[in-house]
């Protein structure tokens, strides 16, 4: 559904996208992860013909993105960072605005209003103007504005930037809810670890312009080589390290940190043979395969979902 | 096909364009009291007050309010107009350019619907203004009424396509205020508005006649009074001169114009 090749955007010295090849697939959910600045906004505004990239081609369903920005813009539908409707019309004066400019038939016009409204559950508030919505109300609005003329691919930029954690999931909802209802390619761009492994299929880690990682978020978790527990125990180490399913132990401010394949298994059998003070265990999340593959925590990162929190405690 | 694209759809992408400006100005009242309410003030009180120390000059059978009245016309028309560029810098601060640019709709058709946003914008003004000029006594025919609504019409476009021009160059409000001081002020005073222009220095003279605003308020006396300095024919012709050049100057800067 979307070629990119040798992708670039250069400003002055500046490489915002850095030589960026990628396959986006017809109907799947690609994120596309990376702390602030690393040029994911950069790589969907050239998508959406916002921007001309400096050198490299991009199709997205079939047309080019430099000489066929038309046929482009009428397939893709977009949600940018901050909402952009006018918020001295209604959501419904906006959508209208908005199906003129696609030229969708006015016979079509209102049922396909109603439609997108129902999806994103405005109908109640569809005559009060924007000025009066909720943040994460406007955020659905521009997805409906986005749905009016059943694009082919679907950008989301940071969907829930700036939402509070109750809207936040009200939004995955809706956007899970469009995946399953309108069939369509999406491409959603976060730095929310949590959103990421929720939404999509496919996720493209990125950081300084380019792609490090690109797989299915159970991929990227798995590509750290299982779970972690960690130990307070007077317990000898070299002991603990020559159990068969114990892979590595490392050392951290007290606690024995054990590489394994399955905690939650080899826990019990740990325990059978250790006696500890304190136990935790966790799975890897994203933010681990972040920092692994960056060597930076992600910035601006939201307090839950990261490794510690994940931790299941037993004193 | 993008060049195949029909009028009638560039016309219905215009009109959605166009109603969003109207509706907008619609609710926002406050903007249109506040800009008809300095016009008013011009007329009666630098209308009495200067009128009462009389300037010779005036053609003869009219008063100094009465003399004002085209140029406080014009006055309206050039600051809502020119100011109208502004909404372009709120639209692109608010994001909604951004949601226009990525739909299919030709920068030229943005430029358009937003121009004949600020000439309704500009032909209500007017319209209140020409109403208190009916009752102060101005001798109106309703030819003459309709006239004087086509030159502002004229006017409107020429100086909105300006100020949008303009304002497609920037990125922050503050730096419209740079064009209120070097554009809408000299287009104002330097438009024979306040006096007669048959006795001027000659400086001042080349200014006047450079000035497009010029042409408008001499249309507008002309129509309005029955005398100008250039006749109504010449206005007509130098105003749709300017007005086809600022247009073109419009479209052009708004195909420059960068969409983030």
């Amino acid at each position: 559904m979307i070629k990119i090749r040798s992708l670039v955007k250069k400003y002055g010295d500046h490489i915002a996208v850095d030589n960026l090849t990628l396959d986006i697939n017809e109907n799947e959910v690609f994120g596309l992860l990376g702390s602030n600045g690393a040029g994911k906004t950069t790589i969907i505004h050239m998508l959406a013909t916002l921007l001309k990239p400096s050198s490299g081609s991009a199709t997205v369903n079939g047309y080019d993105i430099v000489c066929q920005p038309a046929k482009v813009r009428s397939s893709i539908g977009i949600v940018f960072q901050a909402p952009s409707s006018d918020d001295m019309l209604t959501g419904y004066e906006n959508l209208q605005l908005h199906s003129m400019l696609y030229s969708i038939p006015r016979h079509t016009r209102k049922q396909r209003i109603d439609e997108v409204l129902k999806l994103v559950g405005l109908t109640e508030r569809r005559h009060d103007q924007v000025k009066t919505y909720s943040g994460g109300m406007r955020r659905r609005l521009e997805i409906a504005r986005g749905l009016l003329h059943k694009p082919k691919v679907m950008f989301l930029d940071e969907p829930t930037l700036g939402l509070d954690p109750a809207s936040r999931e009200t939004m995955w909802r809706y956007i899970q809810r469009l995946v399953r209802e309108e069939k369509m390619t999406v491409i959603l761009t976060t730095h929310y670890m949590e959103e990421a492994d929720i939404l999509c299929d496919r996720i493209g880690i990125i950081d300084k312009g380019r792609i490090v990682a690109l797989d299915t978020p159970k991929g990227l978790k798995a590509g750290l080589g299982g779970d972690i527990i960690r130990i307070k125990t007077r317990y000898n180490p070299d002991k603990i390290s020559q159990l068969d399913f114990v892979h590595k132990v490392e050392q951290s401010n007290g606690f024995l940190v054990l590489s394994v394949n399955n905690a939650k298994r080899d826990l019990p059998m740990l325990l059978r043979h250790v006696e500890a003070e304190i136990v935790e265990f966790a799975s890897p999340t994203l933010n681990d395969v972040f920092i692994h593959l960056t060597g930076r925590k992600m910035k601006e990162e939201q307090p839950e979902g990261g490794f510690a929190e994940k931790y299941a405690k037993y004193d | 096909m993008q060049n195949t694209i029909s009028m009638q759809d560039h016309l219905a992408k215009v009109y959605a364009l166009w109603l969003r400006e109207f509706k907008v100005f619609l609710r926002e009242r406050s903007r249109l009291v506040a800009s008809t309410f300095t016009p008013i003030l011009w007329l009666f009180v630098i209308g009495s007050g200067l009128g009462s120390a009389a300037p010779s000059e005036l053609p003869p059978g009219v008063d100094y309010q009465q003399f004002i009245f085209p140029g406080i016309v014009s006055m309206s028309i050039i600051f809502t107009s020119v100011f109208y560029g502004s909404y372009i810098i709120w639209d692109r601060k608010f994001d909604f350019l951004k949601s226009v640019m990525v739909a299919p709709v030709s920068r030229t058709t943005v430029f358009v619907g937003k121009t004949l946003g600020g000439m309704t914008n500009s032909l209500i003004q007017a319209t209140i203004l020409l109403a208190i000029g009916v009752a102060m006594g101005i001798p109106f025919t309703p030819l003459s009424l309709a006239q004087a609504a086509a030159v502002v019409l004229l006017m409107s476009f020429g100086l909105t396509s300006l100020g949008l021009a303009l304002g497609s160059y920037m990125y922050s409000l503050e730096g419209f205020q740079m064009i209120v001081s070097f554009v809408v002020f000299p287009l104002f005073f330097l438009s024979g508005a306040l006096f007669p222009l048959d006795n001027l220095p000659e400086w001042l003279s080349v200014l006047t006649a450079a000035d497009p605003a010029t042409y408008g308020v001499d249309a507008l006396r002309n129509l309005m009074l029955g005398t100008g300095t250039y006749g109504v024919e010449l206005d007509l012709a130098i105003l749709v001169g300017y007005t086809a050049a600022l247009g073109a100057f419009g479209v052009y800067s708004f195909g420059r114009m960068k969409a983030v």
